[in-house]
């Protein structure tokens, strides 16, 4: 679902991705866990076409991002880690304008805005404007908004920061729900180790490199540590 | 380190209820034109319900300009000085002649502010939303631009019709009118797309008020809205005459002006169209992902 083949981004002197490769399968959860500035923003932004990097390709459901943005934007959905809701529209609004934006037909639109409120209990905050929303409350929209064009392809940007540890908990069950039911990649950048711990797949970044990849067991093991999290801390401290 | 397999492409993503890449496309079934209209009937539906939930834009749009009618000409009632400038066949009052410098400037104020809008966007998350969508960049943000004009035209219509119920004098003939409109609406996009220009280089809100001092005000008072270039001429004023005649704001308001009288108003379409043609296709540049917008874009871990 998702290929990237020797992604550099240099700011000035300092290297945010030092010629990453990673591919991810379809219906993986994958937790890309690295401490603040090891380059996890500065990936997303790239595999979201915001900017293109230096060197390097990706390919999203086969799709080139450079040479065919279209189609590969199509299969991707984004969770961005600041909130990216319009406060003076109505949720119901919010989501209508990401399905016109998807060319999504007005009667599927409906349909799926539909359901997918039933599924994350967002009925009765279709009418109320995103303002009037608690932070975790919006961050369901964001999810809700971000799947509605039935992405292959979910990026999740530290998706969790400012929820509470229940709000959090649902978040990530849902995801593996939708992983497991509906065969969705996702890729959930966190530098919270316990987050990833779940994860199907761990990828751990430091200064632009991937330091290790697999499963979390793994991760630690290769890494050396008691703990994922004294692994990732000794990795990343080094 | 990481897993390569070779992938096959997959269609765009479904439209009904099945799983990822298992239906046909929504492209080829509806078509990207079909698309891209929907997208720009979406994002023109946004801005206009913004601009519906902000009551005060449209009064303060309102409130300017009729302050310069009521006031401004009042005070300068005789300021063409009797002469009489194209496209008039005779001598009018002031009010007259700045009624189409006032529709200018509703417009340049609307087309203006659109780049504050835009750094607002990108400042809440919601500009990489609209760029996130699999549509050509340019498309949206020429569907912005259209949203912008359209407010625009909407504001100075609403304008004239307050200038009419204050007694000003207004050519009524149908088929200019409607090439005043054109013209109106060709000014409304140049205006917005400098706007557009601006907002790649503004990088915060409150480098707003910059864009006020060197650019809404130069463009305005150093253009054909309050005085003929002619007077300017006569007055010995040949640098502000020189920059008025090259500013395109002056051939937004020329345009219209002739327009309204239904004369032939020269070169000023041109280079309206070309002024929109330059700062649309440097704005599109700008929000390249290939070379402008990276700059705009918070980087961090």
């Amino acid at each position: 679902m998702l290929t990237v083949r020797g992604l550099t981004q240099r700011y000035g002197s300092r290297v945010a991705l030092a010629g990453l490769d990673l591919a991810l399968g379809r219906g993986s959860f994958t937790a890309l866990l690295g401490p603040n500035g090891a380059g996890k923003s500065t990936l997303f932004q790239v595999l979201a076409g915001l900017f293109a990097a230096d060197e390097g390709e990706v390919e999203i459901a086969g799709h080139s991002l450079a040479h065919a943005p279209r189609l590969a934007l199509a299969h991707l959905g984004i969770v961005f880690q600041a909130p990216s809701l319009d406060l003076d529209l109505s949720v119901a609004r919010s989501l209508q304008f990401h399905c016109d934006l998807h060319g999504l037909p007005r009667d599927v639109a409906a349909a799926r805005i539909a359901a997918g409120a039933a599924r994350f209990g967002l009925q009765a905050e279709l009418g109320r404007r995103a303002r009037e929303l608690s932070g975790g409350t919006r961050r369901k929209v964001e999810l809700l908004r971000a799947l509605l064009h039935r992405p292959g392809l979910l990026l999740m940007d530290e998706p969790t920061v400012g929820l509470d540890p229940q709000s959090r908990r649902d978040l990530v069950a849902f995801l593996r729900d939708e992983v497991r039911e509906r065969g969705v990649s996702v890729l959930w950048a966190t530098h919270l180790v316990d987050e990833a711990e779940g994860a199907d797949r761990v990828l751990v970044l430091h200064q632009g490199r991937l330091l290790a990849d697999g499963r979390p067991d793994a991760v630690r093991g290769a890494l050396g540590g008691a703990t994922l999290e004294e692994a990732f801390m000794a990795a990343t401290r080094r | 380190m990481s897993e390569q397999r070779p992938q096959a492409a997959l269609p765009p993503p479904p439209e009904g209820d099945e799983l990822p890449g298992e239906a046909g496309s929504t492209h080829d079934r509806r078509g990207l034109v079909a698309h891209a209209l929907q997208a720009l009937a979406a994002i023109v539906g946004r801005e206009v319900l913004r601009f519906a939930q902000q009551k005060s834009r449209l009064v303060s749009a309102l409130v300017r300009p009729v302050l310069w009618l009521a006031v401004f000409a009042a005070g300068l009632r005789d300021a063409v000085g009797g002469a009489v400038v194209a496209p008039y066949d005779a001598p009018v009052p002031y009010a007259v002649y700045i009624l189409p410098g006032l529709v200018g400037m509703v417009m340049l104020f609307n087309g203006l502010q659109s780049s504050l809008s835009m750094v607002y966007d990108r400042e809440m998350g919601l500009m990489r939303l609209l760029l996130t969508a699999p549509l050509p960049r340019w498309w949206l943000l020429f569907a912005r631009l259209v949203a912008t004009a359209l407010l625009s035209l909407a504001q100075a219509l609403a304008f004239v019709l307050v200038a009419a119920a204050l007694g000003t004098a207004i050519p009524l003939a149908p088929l200019a009118w409607l090439h005043a409109l054109l013209a109106a609406f060709a000014g409304a996009l140049m205006l917005g797309a400098i706007g557009l220009l601006l907002s790649v280089h503004i990088r915060q809100l409150e480098n707003f008020a910059g864009t006020m001092n060197f650019v809404i005000f130069p463009l305005y008072f150093l253009s054909t809205a309050l005085y003929p270039l002619a007077k300017l001429q006569a007055s010995g004023a040949t640098w502000i005459w020189i920059v008025a005649t090259a500013n395109p704001f002056t051939h937004a308001v020329e345009w219209i002006r002739f327009a309204l009288y239904g004369r032939d108003p020269g070169a000023s379409p041109w280079i309206v169209l070309g002024t929109l043609a330059a700062c649309f296709g440097l704005a599109c540049w700008g929000y390249d992902p290939r070379r402008g917008f990276g700059a705009l874009t918070q980087r961090g871990g």
